[in-house]
C-alpha cells in the first residue's frame, strides 16, 4: 500500500476515535463551539487529503459536510436533525475508509442520500426532513451500525477482521515515552563504558564474557530505540507539492518541485521541528525567488521554474538544501533595508561580504518584499526559521546567485539526544565541541607550518588564502595565561562566521549525551549542556554560538574601535586607538581621516568626471556622486585614475579627492593642535609625520546641504568625559573627533538606552551631547531619564537639533537641556561645550 | 514518646563547615556522599564548586564555605556532600564534616540572633541551642539561591 494512503488512514482512523467520544458529547451540547470545531477540522482535514488522494467520493461527502459545520460555526443554530445528519456522515466516513483499507480503493455507490440533506441544510432548508439514517445512535461505542443504505463493499466487509486492520499494525507512542526510553538506554551505554574500562584494567576477570554479551546487547538495544525515532525526511516533505500547487495558482507561475532523498532518516523529534522551517523556505522560494513566467523568459530562463529539494548524510548529520532557479537575493534591497532598521550602517555593509549581508534576511522582523502577500513578506519567517533550527543544533546557510537563484543548506544532527563531539583540553579541563560546528582541526606551532600571530593584540592564523580570527578557550574561560604559541586550533563555524579555537590538546570524537545544564549555571552563554564521559567525569559541551559572541567581544576591543563606543571608556588614554587611512592631496602634508568614517575607497577613470555648475561630478553606483577638493591646491588628474576617497550616509555619497593613498594605520588619535582653517579639525603625530587631520564634517554639506538636516547631529561638550548620544554611526563618529579635538575624552552611545546604561554603569560623565531625534526613545525621553537618575541629574545636556523652534527649546528646558546646538553649527557646539565645561569648571 | 506528645518534633542532618554546626531538616536531604572527581566549571560563580557524576546522575556542586563568606577549605581537607534535590535537580552541598540525625523540638528553635552574620543570616532559619554549642539551621532554598540579586543582598 502506499505510503501515503497508509498513513491517512491510521491518521484518520485515530481521529475518528477521538471525535467517537466528542460525538456523545456534542450530542448533548450542540452548541459547544471547542467540540464542533474539533469535528470541523478533522472534516476538513479528510477533505483536504482526499483530494490529493484522488478519493472524489470521500471528497465530495466531506465537502458537504464541512459546508454545514462551517454555517455552524458562523452562527447557525445546530438542531437535532443536524447532529444526526453529521453523526452519520462520520459513520459513513468510517465506512467508506473500512473499504479502502481493504481494496486500497473507494468502494464504489454514492452518498445523495446524505449530500442532498446536508446541503439543504446548509442553506437553511433545514424543514426538510433529512433521510433515512435516523437509527444511527451517536452514542453508541462501536460504529458497527450502518446506515440503512449501505454500501456494497462496506456491507460485505466481515466485522471480525478488525483485529487485522492495518491501523493497529502501527501503534502511535507518546514522543516522551520513548525520549525516556531513549535517555535509559543512553545511561545504560555509559554504564557499559564503565564497566568496560574497569575490565579493561583488571585483565583476567570473569566479566569479561559476559560483559561483552551486554555490551552488544546494549549496543543493539540503543540501535532499535533510536530506529524507533528515526522516519524518512519525506515525511515532512509530504505536503509540500500541495503547498506549491497552490501557491503556483495564487501567484500565476509555474513551478516544478524536484525532490531527492526523501528516504533519509532522522530522529522524529527532528524531524517534527524541522518541518515547519523547510515549508517556510520552500514558500520562500516559490513567492520571491521563482519569477513569473513571462520574467523567466525575459530572462532566457525556461516559463517552469524549479525548486529542489534534497536530502542526505554527511558525517552524522543530515544536509537538506532547497535551492530555486529563481532570481537570487536583491542584495541592494537588503542593504537599504538593512540601513533603514539601523541594523548596520553603509560603512559598515561596505565591509562585508555578500554572504553576509544575505544573512541578514535573517535578522528578527526583516523583510525585503516591497508588498505584504499571504504568502511570505509578513517580516516574520526568516529569523523564526533560523532560531528553529538553531534549537536543535542544526545550522542554515544561504548561497544566492544574482539571476541564478538561491539555495539554503540546512544542517541538522540525526538526533537530538546523542551528538558527535570532539572532545579537547584546555587549561587541563576537558570540554566538548559539538562536532556539527567543527570544519577542521589545525595544528599549530612555532616550528610548524600553522603559526599564530598576533595583529595588535588579536591572535590570528593564515589558513591557506584566508586570515582566521583565533580565540584562545582558556582566555574566553579566564582559565590562565596562554603561556606559549602552540596548541591545536580548532576551526569552528557558526553562522558564515569562521572562526579558530584555540585548545591546548585534542582527543578524540565522542558520541556524547546531551544532558541539560544546572539552572545555576544557564546563565553562561559559552556552554550549551553537560556531558558525562565513558570514563565517568562530567564535562561541558561548548555552544560555539557562545564563544563567537566571544570573538566578537575581544576583536571589538582590539582592533575595531568603531564598534567600541562604550567600550572605549574602559581603556585608559593610551589603549585608545583608532584606525585612521593616511592620504595625500594638495599638499606634501599627509592627511588623515577615521577609516571608519571612509565608505569605500575608488579610482575613477578621470574621463567619466563631468563637471556640472562649476561642480565636479561623477556617475557612481547610478547616482550622481559630487567630488570635492580638500583645498584650492588639490587638483583633479587630468587622465587616468583619480583616487577617491567615498564617504556614503543614507544612501547618498560623496567624494573626496585624493592624489593617493598612503596607509592604514592604528594610532592613539591625539589632537595635538586645533586649526582654525576650515575642514581641518587639528595636527596629530602619525607614524613620525605631523599629519592633518581632516575634518570630513565640512564637507559634507558643500556635498549636500541638507545633509545635517536629515539627521540629528550629537553635540558635545566641555568637561572631562562627555557622553555622546546619537543612533547614527556615520555622526557619532563625526562628532567624536571634534569634541576630542576641543580637549575632552569622548564616549559614543548608540541609543539613548545605551546612554543610560553607560550612565548607570558609570557616573564619571561630565556632560552629555545628544541627539533629538533618535528611535524608541528621544532626546527629550532622554533627558527626562538622565534627571531622574540621581548619580546623573546634574550632568548638563546638550540637545543636538535640526531645527531650533520656541516650542522645541521650551520642550527641552521643561526636559532638562541645558542648551540647544543647530547641528550643522561645530563652532557652536565646541562653543556650547566650552561654556557648559566651564560651569562645571566652577563647580568643582 | 509519651513525655512529648505535645511537641511535634524534626529531624535534622546535621554537619559542620569551619568549627560551626548547621542542621537541615532530614526531608530535603536526599543522601550523603563522599564527592569525587569534581569537575570545575569556567566562568561559573565562585559558589559553584563544579559538576560531577553520581550515579549518572548529574550533580551541581555548591561550596557552602563560599556561599556563607567564609575562608575556602585547608589544602588535602577532603569535603563531604549533602545531597539536595530541589525543583528536579541535583545539587551536593560540600561541607566539612558530616554529623549525626538530631531529633529536635520546633518549639525550642529560636529565632536568629539579630547580629547574625549578614552571610549566614541570608540562609538561616533559626538556632537551637544544643548542649555546649549552637546549631544553625539552615533554609535550603536560600542557600540554594545563588541570583545575583540574592548574593547583593
Amino acid at each position: 500500500m502506499d505510503d501515503l494512503l497508509r498513513e491517512f488512514l491510521t491518521e484518520t482512523n485515530e481521529s475518528l476515535n477521538l471525535v467517537d467520544a466528542e460525538l456523545v458529547r456534542f450530542e448533548q451540547e450542540p452548541n459547544n463551539g471547542a467540540i464542533l470545531g474539533n469535528i470541523f477540522r478533522l472534516v476538513h482535514t479528510i477533505k483536504g487529503t482526499c483530494g490529493f488522494l484522488a478519493l472524489p467520493r470521500l471528497e465530495t461527502l466531506t465537502h458537504a459536510a464541512e459546508t454545514l459545520m462551517g454555517k455552524f460555526r458562523d452562527g447557525m443554530p445546530v438542531t437535532a436533525e443536524a447532529v444526526t445528519l453529521i453523526l452519520s456522515t462520520i459513520d459513513r466516513i468510517k465506512l467508506i475508509l473500512d473499504a479502502i483499507e481493504k481494496s486500497e480503493q473507494e468502494p464504489s455507490g454514492g452518498d445523495a442520500d446524505l449530500i442532498d440533506p446536508l446541503g439543504r441544510m446548509a442553506r437553511q432548508e433545514a424543514a426538510a426532513p433529512p433521510p433515512a439514517p435516523v437509527e444511527i445512535e451517536p452514542d453508541k461505542p462501536e460504529p458497527i451500525e450502518k446506515p440503512e443504505k449501505q454500501e456494497k463493499a462496506a456491507a460485505e466487509r466481515p466485522e471480525e477482521d478488525r483485529g487485522d486492520r492495518l491501523a493497529n499494525h502501527s501503534i502511535r507512542v507518546n514522543v516522551d515515552t520513548l525520549d525516556h526510553l531513549m535517555t535509559t538506554v543512553s545511561e545504560l551505554v555509559l554504564t557499559r563504558n564503565q564497566l568496560l574500562e574497569i575490565v579493561r584494567r583488571n585483565e583476567d576477570s570473569d566479566f569479561k564474557v559476559p560483559l561483552q554479551r551486554l555490551s552488544s546487547v546494549t549496543a543493539e538495544l540503543q540501535e532499535g530505540v533510536m530506529k524507533t525515532r528515526m522516519q524518512p525526511i519525506g515525511n515532512a516533505w509530504q505536503k509540500l507539492p500541495r503547498v506549491v500547487r497552490d501557491l503556483c495558482a495564487e501567484l500565476g507561475k509555474d513551478i516544478e518541485l524536484a525532490m531527492r532523498g526523501a528516504d533519509t532518516e532522522l530522529d522524529r523529534q527532528v524531524l517534527d521541528l524541522v518541518k515547519d522551517p523547510l515549508t517556510h523556505l520552500v514558500r520562500n522560494c516559490a513567492d520571491h525567488g521563482i519569477e513569473a513566467p513571462a520574467a523567466r523568459i525575459a530572462a532566457g530562463k525556461p516559463a517552469k521554474g524549479t525548486i529542489r529539494l534534497s536530502a542526505w548524510h554527511e558525517g552524522g548529520h543530515i544536509i537538506i538544501e532547497i535551492s530555486d532557479d529563481g532570481r537570487g537575493l536583491d542584495l541592494a534591497g537588503i542593504k537599504a533595508k538593512v540601513v533603514e532598521k539601523g541594523l548596520a550602517s553603509e560603512a559598515q555593509l561596505a565591509a562585508k561580504s555578500e554572504a553576509e549581508i544575505c544573512n541578514y534576511i535573517f535578522a528578527p522582523g526583516f523583510t525585503t518584499a516591497a508588498k505584504v502577500t499571504s504568502i511570505s513578506g509578513r517580516g516574520v519567517g526568516m529569523d523564526v526559521v533560523r532560531s528553529n533550527i538553531e534549537q536543535i543544533g542544526g545550522t542554515v546557510d544561504l548561497k544566492s546567485l544574482s539571476g541564478a537563484g538561491t539555495t539554503f543548506t540546512i544542517k541538522i544532527p540525526l538526533t537530538l539526544a546523542i551528538v558527535s563531539a570532539l572532545i579537547v583540553e584546555a587549561g587541563g579541563e576537558r570540554f566538548a565541541i559539538p562536532q556539527l560546528a567543527v570544519l577542521e582541526l589545525v595544528r599549530a606551532g612555532n616550528n610548524g607550518e600553522h603559526r599564530i600571530e598576533h595583529i595588535k593584540d588579536a591572535p590570528v592564523l593564515r589558513l591557506r588564502n584566508k586570515l582566521l580570527p583565533l580565540v584562545r578557550l582558556k582566555e574566553v574561560f579566564r582559565l590562565g595565561a596562554c603561556d606559549n604559541e602552540n596548541g591545536f586550533v580548532v576551526v569552528t563555524q557558526v553562522g558564515s562566521q569562521v572562526f579558530g579555537i584555540v585548545v591546548d590538546g585534542v582527543f578524540h570524537t565522542e558520541e556524547i549525551v546531551i544532558k541539560p545544564m544546572s539552572s545555576k549555571l544557564r546563565h553562561i552563554p559559552v556552554f550549551s549542556g553537560t556531558t558525562i564521559l565513558g570514563d565517568g567525569a562530567v564535562i561541558m559541551i561548548i555552544d560555539p554560538n557562545g564563544v563567537a559572541q566571544a570573538l566578537g567581544r575581544a576583536a571589538v576591543a582590539a582592533t575595531r574601535a568603531e564598534n567600541s563606543e562604550l567600550q572605549s571608556r574602559e581603556e585608559e588614554a593610551d589603549e585608545d586607538t583608532v584606525s585612521l587611512l593616511v592620504f595625500r592631496a594638495g599638499s606634501q602634508q599627509p592627511k588623515a581621516v577615521p577609516l571608519s568614517l571612509v565608505t569605500r575607497l575608488e579610482e575613477i577613470d578621470c574621463r567619466k568626471i563631468e563637471i556640472s555648475d562649476g561642480r565636479h561630478l561623477v556617475q557612481y553606483r547610478d547616482q550622481l556622486m559630487p567630488l570635492l577638493r580638500i583645498d584650492a591646491e588639490t587638483s583633479l588628474k587630468k587622465e587616468g585614475a583619480q583616487p577617491i576617497l567615498v564617504f556614503s550616509d543614507q544612501g547618498r555619497s560623496m567624494g573626496l579627492v585624493a592624489d593617493e593613498i598612503i596607509d592604514i594605520v592604528e594610532e592613539r588619535l591625539d589632537i595635538e593642535v586645533s586649526s582654525d582653517r576650515p575642514g581641518l579639525l587639528g595636527y596629530a603625530v602619525i607614524k613620525g609625520a605631523t599629519t592633518e587631520i581632516i575634518d570630513v564634517g565640512h564637507f559634507l554639506p558643500q556635498a549636500f546641504e541638507d545633509w545635517f538636516r536629515r539627521r540629528d547631529l550629537p553635540a558635545a561638550r566641555r568637561a572631562r568625559n562627555v557622553l555622546l548620544v546619537d543612533d547614527s554611526a556615520f555622526f557619532r563618529e563625526l562628532l567624536a573627533p571634534l569634541i576630542k579635538a576641543a580637549g575632552y575624552r569622548v564616549v559614543a552611545a548608540a541609543s539613548a538606552a545605551d546612554a543610560l546604561a553607560a550612565l548607570k554603569s558609570d557616573t564619571r560623565f561630565d556632560l552629555i551631547v545628544t541627539d533629538i531625534e533618535m528611535p524608541e526613545m528621544d532626546g527629550f525621553a532622554l533627558a527626562e531619564a538622565v534627571r531622574a537618575m540621581p548619580a546623573a541629574a546634574a550632568v548638563p545636556i546638550i540637545a543636538l537639533a535640526t531645527m531650533v523652534s520656541a516650542e522645541t527649546v521650551e520642550r527641552g528646558r521643561a526636559a532638562g537641556f541645558h542648551d540647544f546646538v543647530a547641528k550643522f553649527d561645530r563652532a557652536g557646539l565646541v562653543a556650547a561645550i566650552k561654556e557648559q565645561g566651564a560651569d562645571l569648571n566652577r563647580a568643582a | 514518646m509519651t513525655a512529648m506528645n505535645d511537641t511535634q518534633l524534626s529531624d535534622y542532618v546535621t554537619f559542620t563547615t569551619a568549627g560551626q554546626m548547621f542542621g537541615l531538616p532530614i526531608e530535603c536531604v536526599q543522601d550523603v556522599f563522599k564527592p569525587s572527581r569534581i569537575t570545575r566549571v569556567p566562568l561559573a560563580g565562585p559558589d559553584i564548586a563544579g559538576v560531577l557524576n553520581l550515579r549518572g546522575r548529574i550533580v551541581t556542586a555548591i561550596e557552602l564555605r563560599s556561599r556563607l563568606g567564609l575562608d575556602a577549605r585547608d589544602e588535602g581537607q577532603v569535603p563531604m556532600a549533602i545531597g539536595i534535590e530541589s525543583r528536579g535537580e541535583s545539587f551536593g552541598l560540600l561541607v566539612d564534616a558530616v554529623g549525626e540525625v538530631l531529633k529536635l523540638p520546633d518549639d525550642e528553635r529560636e529565632p536568629n540572633p539579630i547580629n547574625l552574620d549578614r552571610n549566614l543570616g541570608r540562609v538561616a532559619a533559626g538556632v537551637y541551642r544544643l548542649d555546649g554549642h549552637l546549631l544553625v539551621v539552615l533554609d535550603i532554598d536560600r542557600v540554594l539561591d545563588l541570583s545575583p540579586e540574592a548574593a547583593a543582598a
